[in-house]
């Protein structure tokens, strides 16, 4: 499991989802604190590629040794690409939450919904 | 504590092995006599046979003994020791029961038999039904859901078939997050939308939210009461008010009756469908997968759904004994039934065992057994607070019914041991680990279900357990992190398991 952390470049919902916005395309991810409420993932269900997601709904299940969870879409959008590798390799989740860990990338919607979002110490503060 | 000084055991030396690399090729356990009447060929299409015959295990007879003797030893069970699995209810298994259940007349009775000759298991059934409905305080009582699960799917058939009757089409169940963990997954199979109510800061339904939720759309509420945290919620009238001004239906989930038989009635709460779990309040066996039994009592507006046929009285014309029979279509009243669940009635020794516990203890004994579930369950949260509720505190107010859940995340904070570690390590002590994780709304959530057939020194123990393990974890906390050291398997891969499965045994 990786080190516990929380990169500064990030953008928090504080449903315990990361963003990683360039250039109109946002790329999302669980954090290290939701990898490690988790436990050892052991499947990762992705939405399409082409569906569309909502600021604060789900869009996707990880499934854990303890349960079956929603994650939340920290921003809206389509989704562009999923992260195909996690189908064999869920485990990244929990190894590099921000790298290998990542789950899709979505083409934005309302890019001013970035505003809504925290930034890396408000977000610390609230766990 | 360290591998070193603590050498393997036999069972952990020795790798569990299935019966099919037991046995040597031509070793038998039994060998049928020649057959002395004239073999018939061609019965069965030649497309249908076997080219070689199946690669069956070929065992002696005290092979196979000592195989499954020693397979069980590897386990742990209720018999062995304590098991405060919490919303499973593993309370003591009367030996009485079994022996009757073995009685000749329920064992070896044929689900086919001619009612007119299986009067005595017919009589005993709807004796039976009888007997829930006073727990329920609803008037119908079908027995045939196999398990908890079942009885909640028959209750959203029920519901479906109830609003289709009124011509309507409702498509969402609500259920709040303290819910018996199965509900969200039978609202699903029954093809209905989850819509899931948020708790109050007591850990009870915010009835705010409830009434928001609550339209046209709505079919039903599915609710556990006492729920999941173990809290009786005490606005249950008005959460049944709101429901039922709606049209929606209401569904109890029996898991936790074990808290509140002869104190509350589900019917009296305004529920309408209400499954019992016979093999946890009315002690089956189980914990090794079944068999179980969920019947479910309904209310009058319900009746006419439920499942066929049914265990039915008549008193005979001529003023003779009463004839029981199975009864298919409603005594020719009209019949709008759901159909049928299973195949024949349900679990038959199932109900021998439940009707001989109902009838051992009488309403009294019954009323007592939920006191003593609750007493045994509040003095085991008063000695935890008392020794470790720093570490794990009650999730939610002051006291519990039967079962309650302690939150291990001030013991992950301060000692760095999860709840996970915790339940490895009661192993070592000889526990069975409460459940663990469960309900999601507490985080490294440790529910804890003692039941009523526990002594004060069990409990004793456990407590003392429970505090040892802490004690140690604040000098050491890698010896929970590596628990369990005296189980036949050590820590194992769960992630591995869940992920590269290997279930499959080529005959």
């Amino acid at each position: 499991m990786a080190e516990a952390g929380y990169p500064d470049e990030l953008l928090y919902h504080a449903e315990h989802d990361w963003a990683r916005v360039d250039d109109g395309v946002a790329t999302f991810g669980i954090t290290w604190f939701a990898q490690d409420a988790l436990g050892e993932v052991v499947f990762f269900d992705p939405p399409e590629v082409g569906s569309s997601v909502t600021a604060g709904e789900f869009y996707a299940e990880v499934e854990s040794v303890k349960a079956v969870s929603d994650v939340i879409a920290p921003l809206s959008g389509e989704i562009v690409e999923v992260n195909t590798a996690l189908a064999d390799t869920p485990e990244a989740i929990n190894d590099d939450p921000y790298g290998d860990g990542w789950m899709v990338k979505v083409k934005l919607s309302d890019p001013d919904e970035t505003t809504a979002l925290l930034d890396r110490d408000t977000y610390v503060a609230g766990l | 504590m360290t591998e070193g000084r603590n050498p393997q055991s036999p069972q952990q030396r020795e790798r569990a092995t299935t019966i099919f690399e037991k046995g040597a090729p031509g070793r038998r356990a039994f060998r049928a006599p020649d057959l002395d009447v004239p073999a018939v060929d061609g019965l069965i299409p030649a497309a249908s046979r076997r080219a070689a015959s199946p690669r069956l295990p070929e065992a002696s007879e005290p092979e196979i003994v000592r195989h499954y003797v020693n397979l069980s030893k590897r386990n742990f069970d209720l018999d062995s020791g304590f098991y405060p699995l919490g919303s499973c209810t593993m309370k003591h298994n009367p030996r009485l029961h079994e022996r009757v259940a073995a009685l000749p007349g329920h064992a070896r009775l044929h689900p086919l038999q001619d009612p007119r000759r299986a009067q005595g298991a017919l009589e005993l059934m709807f004796e039976l039904q009888g007997a829930l409905a006073e727990v329920a305080g609803l008037p119908h009582v079908s027995l045939q859901p196999s398990a908890g699960s079942h009885g909640e799917l028959a209750g959203l058939l029920l519901t479906r078939a109830y609003h289709a009757d009124r011509g309507e089409q409702r498509t969402k169940v609500l259920t709040p997050d303290s819910a018996h963990g199965t509900n969200p997954a039978t609202v699903t199979m029954a093809g209905y939308e989850v819509v899931k109510v948020a708790l109050d800061a007591a850990g009870g339904v915010d009835l705010d939210d409830l009434r928001a939720k609550t339209d046209e759309n709505v079919a039903c509420l599915m609710l556990t009461n006492p729920s999941t945290l173990g809290i009786f919620d005490p606005n249950i009238e008005q959460m049944a008010s709101i429901v039922h001004e709606t049209g929606a239906t209401l569904y109890y989930d029996g898991a936790n009756l074990n808290a509140i038989m002869g104190y509350s009635r589900p019917g009296d709460m305004g529920f309408d469908i209400v499954h019992f779990n016979l093999h946890k309040t009315f002690t089956q066996p189980h914990g090794g997968g079944g068999p179980g039994a969920g019947p479910i009592a309904v209310s009058d507006r319900i009746e006419p759904f439920l499942p066929r046929p049914q265990v039915v009285r008549r008193a005979p014309s001529n003023g003779g004994p009463p004839v029981y029979d199975l009864d298919e279509d409603r005594g020719g009243r009209e019949s709008k039934s759901i159909g049928k669940l299973r195949g024949f009635q349900g679990n038959y020794g199932v109900f021998v065992r439940t009707y001989a516990y109902i009838r051992s203890l009488g309403a009294e004994g019954l009323k007592d057994v939920s006191e003593v579930a609750v007493l045994n369950a509040n003095y085991v949260l008063a000695r935890l607070r008392e020794k470790v509720g720093d570490q794990l505190p009650l999730a939610f107010g002051e006291r519990c019914m039967h079962e309650f859940v302690l939150s291990g995340a001030p013991m992950k904070k301060q000692l760095g041991i999860r709840t996970l570690d915790l339940a490895k390590r009661l192993l070592d002590h000889g526990v069975h680990p409460p459940t663990v994780y469960f309900p999601l709304v507490v985080e490294e959530a440790l529910l804890v279900e003692p039941t009523e057939t526990e002594t004060r020194e069990t409990l004793d123990q456990f407590v003392d357990a429970v505090a040892a393990i802490v004690a140690e974890a604040a000098q050491d906390p890698e010896i929970a992190r590596n628990a369990p050291y005296t189980t036949p398997v050590r820590r194992l891969d769960e992630a591995g398991a869940a992920k590269r499965p290997r279930v499959r045994q080529a005959l």
